[in-house]
């Protein structure tokens, strides 16, 4: 069938294969997100003793297709002497990065878009473009509470890519090498072989920056839904709001793609006796979200300078000094553990 | 010993000592109450005299390349270094009791202070346009936030952006050059260009741009003219214990930049760059001379008086051989000297609330003080070149220079603008001497300040007297440097 | 031409515009983005270029980290440009013809005369396996690290400069210890006092007629 698709389309059949593993990339993405809100919703239910939508389709299961159709067709409303084309570039530009990354993120041996070198760095890269459109649906709201709200929501997330960049650094440093596929690879061994044990500090800050990047709770106060109601977005309605959610969830499930990648094995099996794949992925992800879940309905919101103390007054000193330690103890004969 | 990158290291001991306490000085700062703010001036002090000891105690009459032909450790790089320290630690002294009243006694004013001279050593001692460039920047990037650190001053401000945003396009111009001369030679260190330079191959009218370039932000660099404005300005507006700082130690620092890049990089070249340089010589002496008559600010005043010594200085490159290039040593070395006494002077009869900086500050200082106003005679009479003080014997060297390589007509000119200069020096003096002082406040030096700035006043006598030591020590160092 | 080229005069054009805009935009904020725009587009020229860690590290860099606080001042200052920009056709003329004198001087030495494949040679191809990333770092470790350490203590002064330069401690402002309320026990904020569970009724309800 290949053969005659590819004869079909002629020399276009690069890019035409090009994009339909984009869009079987993205395609799935998109589902999960959907789902995570459902699952969102009835975890937090079940943890407050609550069942959680359940009326929209056999225990509520259509319920992300609803709220999606609700969104659809409500109206956007641009606020007066909002800069348009901004005003509407913004929510792309928060979600664009968010897709974007997962070029060069692999799924399972030889099971990625992109396989490049650097590819850490690439991701690094696209998620710290994200802010853009924090910043610029801020100001471009024409609003000062949305400004403020963009100011204080955009100074969070660059405050913890710092402290995030560095908790990757360090995962290069052990498996010599910026390409994710390698990263995994070098993780080869069962369970106690993942980089969560030697570099255990990175992985916490890693997760915590993690959820603070996200904007997620504890760390929402861009949100604060129960206090100031929105931050940055507060202007925006309909499909143009629901694109900033799209892109929290989706930045959700990337970080923790990126978590269960680089300190937890990746597709990895953790134990020799079953086989590698991608479901092992798969699993560690979902593992990984619900406890972005449970943080949310577990912790009580952080204030704001505690956020910015935590951030540049522990985590960023806790990952350097760990750099320092994984250095060290590589010019020793312990250096293996850490390889 | 045996592995390389500690012989590397070894050679730059001086720099690694002054690095370290810098960042030392910086976190010891932190504990410090408002009282024990002298422990950063002592370990400031400490550290400069362990660089000079350092740097007297490594040398070698031989040249060694390190770090991958980036670094170079030879005797005109460690006598500079010496000067260097010596010198900044004699800014220290007379600007400890000035910035105590400003609110600059700080440790990030000796950090920065340290910084600007690990940049200058670097500059000294590079041999890579990489890292010449980067010991520039050190020392630049230093020296624009010494100038804003008395940051309620708005006239300090102003001279900070100025003197940032020029500094900065005269970084790009530099940089751009540099860039040039890279693509049509192939190489960034200074051995390799020569070589690339004199087999004749690159292509040459690439070159000439690249050397415009460069020679122009050299010549911002170290305020010649046209590429002057910033000077009077930044002299100006800058706490004068920083314009003290900038008008002095860096100098050194220039002088061996243009040795490095013109001489030991660009010398094949040199047909087309004296050309440059003798316009710029001119137009140095000239302006700067003539503009400082009209300064009624002694700060300005001394900034063009920078400008014209700059052109004197430029005179010893135009000879080129290992004659310019040692009276240009020392010219620098006694312009220095000059330089750090009056504005020690100006620091000196400044306190709190009052600075000292217009003309009519110095006026009757002899009734004030006859031992203070004997040194700043000594100091003016140095700079316009008077006999037998130290200035005049500088001055004689580079323009006895100059007139064995040829140049008769200019050094005529140099000597008509030098008796022009001599006018504003000596009203300094008339004003100290024969003027009624304005201001009856008495001069009570701290002990250090009185003995160093006596030392300072005093030597530029006694080496115009006996000038061939320090000649020997400059010749030694270019003829021992310098293929 | 071939592929590669197509994508570089698009991105080459893109980034010109960019970089005009950023110069001629009205709006400040809008001059920033285009400079991220620019960014983009270069980072992009270097990937043609197979410089992919110097693209995506000026991607990371620039717009990730600088430009967005670049962002940040330009949007809390309320530049008018209009009045910045008084006085601006009095000097076009004499700033023009500076211009284009020094445009034309470069042009005519920064061109395929004197840079042209024909003069430099085209660049060999990399091997397959090749890593810019890693010989980018086996050089700045090994033959560049002088210039590589000093280029950290230069960004440390622009640190230190930059702390000692705005950083003031405002005499009036109210700290709060996370130390000092970590520390807080229980007793310290709470008083058990011991009360009546119900208060007494007054007898006559004089309080009621009120």
């Amino acid at each position: 069938m290949m053969d005659t698709l590819q004869q079909l389309f002629g020399p276009l059949w690069p890019v035409v294969w090009t994009l339909a593993k984009i869009v079987a990339i993205v395609a799935p993405i998109m589902g999960a997100v959907a789902y995570l809100t459902l699952a969102e919703r009835k975890v937090i239910g079940y943890m407050q003793v609550r069942i959680g939508p359940n009326r929209v389709g056999y225990y509520g299961l259509l319920q992300p297709v609803a709220d999606g159709l609700k969104l659809l067709f409500k109206e956007i409303i641009l606020p007066t002497a909002a800069n348009k084309f901004l005003f509407l570039l913004a929510p792309v530009l928060v979600l664009a990065p968010a897709l974007a990354a997962w070029a060069v993120v692999p799924f399972d041996f030889d099971m990625v878009l992109a396989n490049v070198d650097a590819g850490l760095l690439y991701i690094l890269a696209m998620t710290s473009v994200g802010v853009y459109g924090v910043i610029i649906a801020g100001w471009a709201s024409n609003s000062k509470y949305a400004f403020l709200g963009s100011l204080r929501s955009a100074a969070q997330i660059v405050s913890y890519e710092i402290a995030m960049g560095f908790a990757l650094v360090g995962v290069l440093m052990a498996a010599n090498s910026l390409n994710l596929g390698k990263i995994v690879m070098a993780q080869q061994g069962g369970f106690w072989e993942w980089y969560w044990l030697p570099l255990f500090p990175l992985f916490v800050v890693y997760f915590i920056a993690a959820v603070a990047e996200t904007n997620r709770a504890p760390f929402d106060v861009a949100e604060g839904e129960s206090e100031i109601v929105a931050g940055f977005h507060v202007e925006y309605s309909g499909m143009a709001f629901a694109v900033f959610f799209l892109a929290e969830y989706a930045n959700m499930i990337l970080v923790a793609t990126l978590a269960a990648l680089m300190f937890l094995g990746g597709w990895l099996s953790p134990v020799p006796f079953l086989p590698d794949g991608f479901p092992w992925l798969a699993i560690k992800v979902a593992g990984l979200l619900f406890l972005f879940l449970w943080f949310r309905a577990t912790f009580p919101r952080y204030r704001y300078d505690q956020i910015m103390r935590l951030g540049w007054k522990v985590f960023i000193p806790v990952t350097l000094v760990w750099i320092v330690v994984i250095g060290a103890f590589m010019q020793t004969p312990l250096g293996y553990l850490f390889h | 010993m045996n592995n390389p990158i500690v012989y590397d290291l070894m050679a730059a001991r001086p720099e690694i000592l002054v690095l370290t306490m810098a960042m030392v000085i910086l976190l010891v700062d932190l504990f410090l109450s408002e009282r024990h703010r002298y422990v950063g001036y002592v370990l400031s002090q400490l550290t400069l005299l362990g660089s000079a000891i350092l740097t007297v105690a490594t040398h070698t009459p031989g040249v060694a390349y390190v770090f991958n032909g980036m670094f170079v450790d030879d005797p005109m790089a460690d006598v500079l270094k010496l000067m260097m320290s010596l010198a900044t630690s004699v800014v220290l002294v007379y600007s400890r009791s000035y910035i105590a009243t400003r609110g600059m006694y700080r440790g990030e004013f000796f950090a920065l202070v340290l910084f600007a001279l690990l940049g200058m050593m670097i500059m000294v001692s590079g041999s890579h346009f990489l890292t010449l460039y980067m010991g520039l920047e050190l020392l630049s990037l230093s020296m624009y936030a010494l100038v804003a650190l008395d940051r309620d001053n708005p006239r300090a401000t102003e001279a900070a952006m100025k003197y940032f945003v020029l500094g900065a396009l005269a970084s790009g111009m530099l940089l751009y050059g540099m860039s040039m001369i890279y693509g049509a030679t192939g190489a960034l260190e200074l051995g390799q260009v020569r070589n690339a330079l004199m087999s004749g191959q690159p292509d040459h009218a690439v070159l000439i741009l690249g050397l415009v370039f460069v020679v122009a932000g050299l010549a911002f660099k170290i305020g010649a003219v046209p590429f002057q404005m910033w000077v009077p300005d930044v002299y100006h507006g800058s706490p004068t214990a920083v314009t003290l700082l900038i008008g002095s130690v860096p100098k050194f620092a220039a002088f061996a930049f243009f040795m490095r890049l013109l001489i030991q990089g660009l010398e094949p070249l040199g047909i087309d760059w004296q050309g440059m340089l003798i316009i710029m010589a001119v137009l140095s002496i000239s302006i700067g001379n003539i503009t400082a008559i009209a300064q009624t600010n002694i700060k300005r005043m001394l900034a063009y008086s920078t400008i014209s010594h700059v052109g004197f200085l430029l005179f010893g490159f135009l000879a080129v051989g290992p004659n310019g290039y040692t009276s240009a040593m020392f010219y620098i070395s006694a312009y220095v000297l000059m330089t750090l006494g009056a504005f020690g002077i100006l620091l000196l009869l400044s306190r709190q609330g009052f600075e000292a900086e217009h003309l009519d500050d110095l006026k009757g200082l002899n009734q004030r003080s006859p031992w203070y106003a004997f040194i700043m005679l000594l100091l003016m009479f140095s700079m316009a070149g008077v006999p037998p003080t130290l200035g005049f014997y500088a001055k004689f060297t580079v323009l006895q220079a100059a007139l064995q390589a040829g140049f008769v007509g200019l050094v005529i000119f140099a000597v008509l603008m030098a008796v022009i200069g001599a006018f504003y020096y000596l009203r300094v003096v008339k004003l100290m001497y024969f003027d009624e002082p304005i201001d009856q406040t008495p001069i009570k030096p701290q002990a250090d300040v009185a003995f160093v700035l006596s030392v300072n006043g005093l030597l530029v006598l006694l080496i115009g007297l006996m000038p061939e030591w320090l000649m020997e020590l400059c010749a030694y160092a270019i003829a021992q440097s310098i293929q | 031409m071939i592929f590669q080229d197509y994508v570089f005069y698009a991105l080459a054009a893109i980034l010109l515009v960019a970089g005009l805009r950023v110069i001629t935009a009205r709006n400040p904020v809008h001059a920033a983005l285009f400079l991220v725009l620019a960014f983009f587009t270069a980072a992009g020229i270097w990937l043609l270029l197979e410089a992919e860690f110097l693209a995506i590290t000026l991607v990371l860099v620039y717009v990730g980290a600088v430009m967005v606080l670049f962002l940040f001042v330009v949007m809390m200052l309320d530049i008018n440009l209009d009045k910045l920009r008084e006085g601006f056709w009095d000097y076009a003329p004499l700033a023009g013809f500076v211009g284009v004198v020094m445009a034309l001087e470069m042009a005519s030495i920064v061109g395929v005369r004197h840079f042209g494949v024909n003069v430099t040679g085209t660049p060999e191809p990399h091997p397959v396996n090749y890593s810019n990333t890693a010989e980018l770092g086996r050089q700045l470790y090994t033959d560049y690290v002088l210039p590589f350490e000093l280029a950290s203590v230069v960004l440390l002064v622009a640190i230190v400069a930059a702390i000692a330069l705005t950083m003031r401690r405002r005499k009036d402002s109210k700290y709060i210890d996370p130390a000092e309320q970590v520390k807080v026990k229980r007793a310290d904020r709470i008083r058990m006092v011991s009360m009546p569970a119900e208060k007494e009724m007054p007898e006559n309800g004089e309080g009621e007629q009120a």
